[in-house]
């Protein structure tokens, strides 16, 4: 069975318009970037592949993850995880507490939990913030913090929602590198979707639009 | 599914609250008609109808009544419209915004009872300004409270029901980005006020349509205010039909029953004219768009809403101070302030029973809103997780005991429950109050519930977490404040209710406010000045903490209170 | 009125004798004692006055600790909705079991609860202290609104009309109804009455029409079309002459005793009417009323009536009902209720079957300060026939109660 993210002729329409095409395969550690402008079916593509798909939506083709058949399952059952533009870390808990929330109960024991969690928090340069309101972070804190919280619940895939958008040029770039950095220390196949060419070039993977037309093959940048 | 039960939340809690309100409806329709065996009714006739059209307080009795509907309604509506248009987003707001629970924790009895302790000739007002001012060593002979055209009535009711509507304008403010907008007109040019009635209200008056539309039912059909600040030469119909109820000649009940039906009449009737009136109020405002006036000069009527949002809040306030005051009053002569001499002796004569009623009043009224609470979050769980719009539509029904008059259905809902063996037990009043609980509490709730941003549950949900975890772990924690006040809202409504707890526990059930009314049916101040006190306590704590509780809890957590 | 004509047919056809399908049979005393063991009484009393309410606490004290009933006050605002409750219950079927066992009642509603069939008995003249009182000398103890009473209900109190003025600034209060018009012509917007349908109201009206017509019999009688135009002109013309003058010039009313009550303590008017002689020095004791109101009654007499206790034909506790009822009427409970400082109000016994101990501690009993004495109160008036009250109630609102 292939390793990574497939879209088996993923075909999605809405009232007979044609929103999303795509036939490819993501392998671990690698990004594809899904480029188009507001309104392409880059949002639907997300729902679909997250397992909320929006009603109306008619879906043909399926989405599979190292084989297995996603289709049927919830977003709870998928372990895909998801990176939005806003962090939305839970406000009514530390970030220590966000980060125990995406930990899987299978970790047992306190003292590893809180293991994990430093070690996580150390990795993204916010080493003793555990107890910290996020509220008092500052845009980037969060945003790492956000990515942590994702990648502690260990999913097999990851789907970025124009993850860098909020950020100003500078932060913008680092936490860039950050995410791929990570994608490729985990081994994960990931789904970029943007607006933005230059976030979706930087991703280093084949950019291509919601209908299957490919913007710039792999590594061409 | 472990879950498999939830689709079918909203449908057993319009149940719950239908079927009462369709019996009771039944149990009046009979009788209106003529059929009431057990008081020699046996055939269908016409002639209760007869005899109500023959009454020749009708027609005065059901212009008061929608006079009164109206006429506080719009009044409650324009004030509220008119303290968030002039001053939403300033710190006077904020002020106001803090006001509103102790205001909501009266009940509406004692703010009527306080109100006219205030303005009756005898009155505070009257007694600060003599002799000195007025001259006056006895009270003026003046027609004051009870005045024919019901003004007294509208203004006793105005004063509860803007803390009420801004409440609720207020948890629909958090889904339109009011600020901005006002701003952005008044970049144009606009005054503050015309640019939020322009472009901020009629996006947020779809969400408080429902409360609106409860007030006007309420106006028309109430009951005690009205028995204390209303015209009685006719009273209000609901009032009357109340009396034609209570009358030792029993052939009254079948016209009392005529006349609720015709309650129910006028507040339908009502209902449609102000939906009308909607519509012609909006065609107004697009007219005013296309004027492009822009109404800049706009201090002197937001001046004026700040007086009458602080005489709004005065007269609760004073009113109850006054009858604080008068809990400890020995005697108390006209004109003097305070009274000739103070004494503890009233409170003291209370004291034992009060704490055992205290008690029944709030297991009664924590029990019901618990109840209301779990059905609410059940329905408005359904509809997130499976997107039950249709039966979305038909919530609208939630509404239904709050439009339709208590008077008018709650007799047939006695009889109901006498047939059933459930009466007098402390769980049958709960399952009452829960009836007229619930909508408020889903008033309160839906909006907040609703406008919660999915994708929190989203990321929950792809960091592995069940719906169950999402539920009690993220939104619960995250909503705690709007549930606290949506469960406060509740228990002030449970605490307030007199009818279905007076007629489905059949005395035996006793709470705060039925040992108030039938204590103030003895017309003694003092007394009513310690249960009205009492009655307010009760869901003043409970607001306080449904404020403090989230405060305390998430001290340290910015985020949830910035949102909330 | 359909219902009336139902019922009154009912009344011919004979379904309204009581009959006694309850095991609890007053005349076996001794059974009733035991079956009363035990059983909690829920009597339904108006709970409007604090004095009432703990005269009956301290009822439920010694009957708790006499004869083992334990007794509930349900408080109501109004004894209707203890009427209202029966007719639910029957309406629902239910016969027995009911929810009420004793209802502290008046004419008005004794009069439709009877003709509706709503009551338990006879048992009253069966209680054994029903020999402590004396129907010849107080006829009020077996007419309730010329209503024969039959043992359906058991007096409790008397109650008298009076009026209570305040003597600081009245002081030649009017002594006649007639002395009222021109009191009220001279001391405008000073005097009230509650207004009809309310009980106190009524009374007022009645009071006034037993002084004004000539011949009082027909009052004593069922309201005929015939005689009714012709009984109440002189009434009519008294009201609409007295109004102008009155409290509001008549444009609005106290609803109730106690609300006129709250005018005369807010210095509002002056005058007020009672049907209660101990009233005014109760409310001055519970500082409701200047310690210079004092009562006075009207020449020629006023109404008197007594109260009474009814069970409700699906009483649950019958026994424990007629228990609290018997001991009610005992010399103790008569005695302590006379008490000015307990409530004031004048017995049901007849002094001559009293011992003479016992009439002597009536007689050395302090009245109050505002309290008249049983001699000072004068003769009573019988009530005229409820059928008056509720024509003249009806006919005051079409004329007086509806100003638009």
């Amino acid at each position: 069975m292939a390793k990574g993210l497939q879209l088996d002729h993923l075909r999605i329409t809405l009232n007979g318009r044609l929103l999303v095409n795509l036939h490819e395969t993501v392998a671990p550690g690698e990004v594809l970037s899904v480029m188009g402008p507001s309104g392409s079916g880059k949002s639907t593509l997300l729902s679909v592949m997250i397992g909320k798909p929006d009603e109306g939506f008619d879906v043909k083709g399926r989405v599979t993850l190292d084989g297995d058949d996603l289709t049927g399952l919830g977003p709870q059952a998928r372990r895909i995880g998801l990176l939005f533009q806003d962090d939305l870390l839970f406000p009514h808990l530390t970030v220590g507490e966000n980060l125990a929330f995406a930990l899987p109960a299978a970790v047992k024991g306190r003292a590893v939990r809180q293991a994990r969690i430093d070690a996580a928090l150390e990795a993204a340069d916010l080493g003793g913030f555990a107890g910290r309101d996020p509220a008092t972070l500052s845009g980037g804190q969060r945003a790492r913090v956000a990515l942590m919280r994702c990648l502690l619940s260990a999913p097999r895939a990851l789907l970025l929602d124009e993850p860098f958008s909020r950020l100003d040029a500078d932060l913008r770039r680092q936490m860039r590198e950050f995410v791929l950095a990570r994608v490729r220390a985990e081994g994960i196949p990931a789904i970029l979707v943007t607006h933005d060419l230059e976030d979706a070039l930087a991703a280093g993977g084949m950019v291509i639009s919601p209908l299957g037309e490919i913007r710039q093959t792999e590594g061409s940048a | 599914m472990r879950l498999s039960w939830l689709p079918l939340a909203p449908l057993l809690t319009i149940t719950i609250l239908l079927l009462p309100v369709g019996a009771g409806l039944a149990g009046v329709l009979a009788p209106a008609f003529g059929w009431f065996p057990a008081l020699g009714g046996t055939s269908l006739s016409l002639a209760p109808w007869r005899a109500l059209f023959a009454w020749p307080g009708l027609s005065g009795a059901v212009w008061l009544s929608i006079a009164t509907g109206l006429g506080a309604t719009l009044v409650s509506l324009a004030i509220t419209v008119m303290i968030c248009a002039a001053w939403q987003g300033t710190r006077a707001f904020g002020l106001i915004e803090r006001a509103l629970a102790p205001l909501l924790s009266v009940p509406h009895a004692a703010a009527a009872f306080g109100l006219a302790f205030l303005i009756a000739p005898s009155g505070w007002i009257s007694r600060a300004l003599s002799p000195w001012a007025t001259g006056w060593d006895q009270p003026p002979d003046l027609l004051i409270t009870q005045d024919p055209n019901g003004l007294a009535l509208m203004a006793g009711l105005v004063v509860k029901e803007v803390p009420f509507l801004l409440l609720m304008t207020l948890a629909a403010l958090g889904q339109v980005p009011a600020r901005r907008s006002v701003l952005l007109t008044q970049t144009m040019g606009y005054g503050r006020m015309a640019g939020w009635v322009l472009t901020v209200f009629p996006r947020l008056y779809p969400q408080i349509r429902l409360p609106v539309y409860a007030v006007l039912a309420y106006s028309c059909s109430v009951i005690d205010v009205a028995l204390i600040l209303g015209p009685t030469r006719p009273s209000t119909l609901a009032v009357q039909v109340l009396e034609w109820l209570s009358d030792p000649d029993l052939s009254l009940r079948f016209q009392a029953a005529a006349g609720a039906l015709l309650q129910l009449a006028l507040v339908m009737g009502l209902l449609l004219l102000w939906r009308a009136g909607e519509y012609a109020a909006a065609r107004l405002g697009c007219t005013c768009v296309q004027m492009g006036h822009r109404m800049a000069q706009d201090s002197i009527m937001r001046a004026f809403s700040m007086v009458l949002a602080l005489v709004a809040a005065l007269a609760v306030g004073l009113g109850i101070l006054g009858l604080a005051v008068w809990s400890v009053a020995g005697f108390w002569s006209f004109p003097n302030l305070l009274p000739d001499q103070f004494t503890w002796r009233n409170w003291a004569r209370q004291s034992g029973g009060l704490s055992r009623i205290a008690i029944e009043t709030a297991v009664i009224g924590v029990a019901s809103v618990l109840i209301s609470l779990a059905l609410t979050i059940a329905c408005l769980e359904a509809e997130y997780r499976h997107r039950l719009r249709q039966t979305n539509r038909v919530l609208w029904l939630l509404y239904l005991p709050l439009i339709v008059p208590q008077a008018t259905f709650l007799i047939g809902l006695q009889t109901l429950a006498i047939g059933s063996g459930l009466t007098g037990m402390q769980g049958a009043v709960i399952a009452a109050h829960v009836v007229f609980v619930l909508p408020y509490v889903f008033l309160s709730l839906s909006d907040p519930w609703r406008a919660w941003d999915a994708r929190q549950g989203l990321v929950a949900a792809s960091l592995g977490a069940g719906q169950g975890r999402i539920l009690w772990q993220v939104r619960l924690p995250m909503l705690l404040r709007p549930v606290l006040v949506a469960a406060a809202v509740g228990f002030a409504v449970s605490v307030g209710q007199y009818l279905p707890t007076l007629l489905i526990g059949m005395g035996r059930v006793t709470t705060l406010t039925t040992e108030a009314v039938a204590l103030s049916s003895g017309g003694d101040r003092r007394l009513i000045g310690v249960y009205a006190l009492s009655q307010t306590m009760m869901p003043l704590v409970v607001f306080a903490l449904a404020l403090a509780l989230p405060a305390l809890l998430f001290r340290n957590r910015r985020g949830v209170l910035d949102r909330g | 009125m359909l219902t009336k004509l139902t019922a009154t047919a009912a009344l011919l056809l004979g379904f309204c004798t009581p009959v006694l399908a309850d095991s609890a049979n007053p005349k076996d005393w001794d059974d009733v004692l035991e079956q009363a063991r035990g059983q909690t009484v829920y009597w339904n009393a108006w709970g409007g006055d604090p004095r009432t309410n703990d005269y009956i606490a301290w009822a439920g004290e010694q009957v708790q600790a006499k004869f083992g009933v334990t007794l509930e006050h349900v408080k109501l605002s109004d004894t209707a909705t203890a009427v209202s409750t029966v007719i639910s219950e029957k309406a629902a079927g239910q016969t027995a079991g009911g929810s009420i066992d004793l209802i502290w009642i008046n004419g008005a509603n004794f009069a439709a609860m009877k003709e509706n069939d709503l009551l338990f008995g006879p048992w009253a003249e069966d209680l054994p202290n029903w020999s402590l009182v004396d129907p010849q000398e107080n006829p009020a103890l077996v007419e309730d609104f010329t209503v024969p009473v039959e043992g359906l209900e058991a007096p409790w109190s008397m109650a008298r009309v009076v009026f209570y003025y305040d003597s600081a600034r009245v002081s030649e209060p009017p002594r006649t109804m007639l002395d009222f018009l021109d009191w009220t012509q001279a001391n405008p917007g000073r005097f009230t009455y509650p207004q009809p349908p309310d009980f106190l109201g009524s009374t007022f009206l009645k009071q006034a029409l037993l002084e004004l017509v000539t011949d009082r019999t027909a009052l004593y009688a069922p309201v005929t079309e015939a005689n009714y135009e012709a009984v109440t002109t002189p009434l009519w013309e008294y009201i609409e002459a007295l109004t102008p003058g009155l409290w509001r010039e008549g444009k609005a009313y106290p609803q109730n005793g106690p609300a006129q009550r709250q005018l005369m303590a807010d210095g509002e008017i002056d005058i007020a009417i009672s049907f209660s002689p101990g009233e005014a020095s109760a409310a001055i004791a519970n500082f409701e009323l200047p310690d210079t109101v004092r009562s006075m009654v009207l020449e020629g007499g006023t109404i008197g009536n007594a109260s009474f206790l009814a069970i409700p034909f699906n009483a649950n506790a019958k026994a424990g009902a007629m228990v609290v009822a018997d001991y009610l009427m005992s010399v103790e409970a008569q005695l302590h209720k006379q008490d000015a400082a307990v409530m004031g109000t004048p017995t049901v016994l007849s002094m001559g079957k009293l011992t003479p101990e016992d009439a002597a501690r009536f007689a050395a009993l302090d009245l109050g300060i505002a309290t008249l004495s049983p001699a000072d109160l004068g003769p009573a008036l019988p009530e005229p026939h409820p059928s008056w009250m509720e024509r003249i109630a009806a006919d005051w609102e079409a004329r007086f109660g509806v100003a638009r």
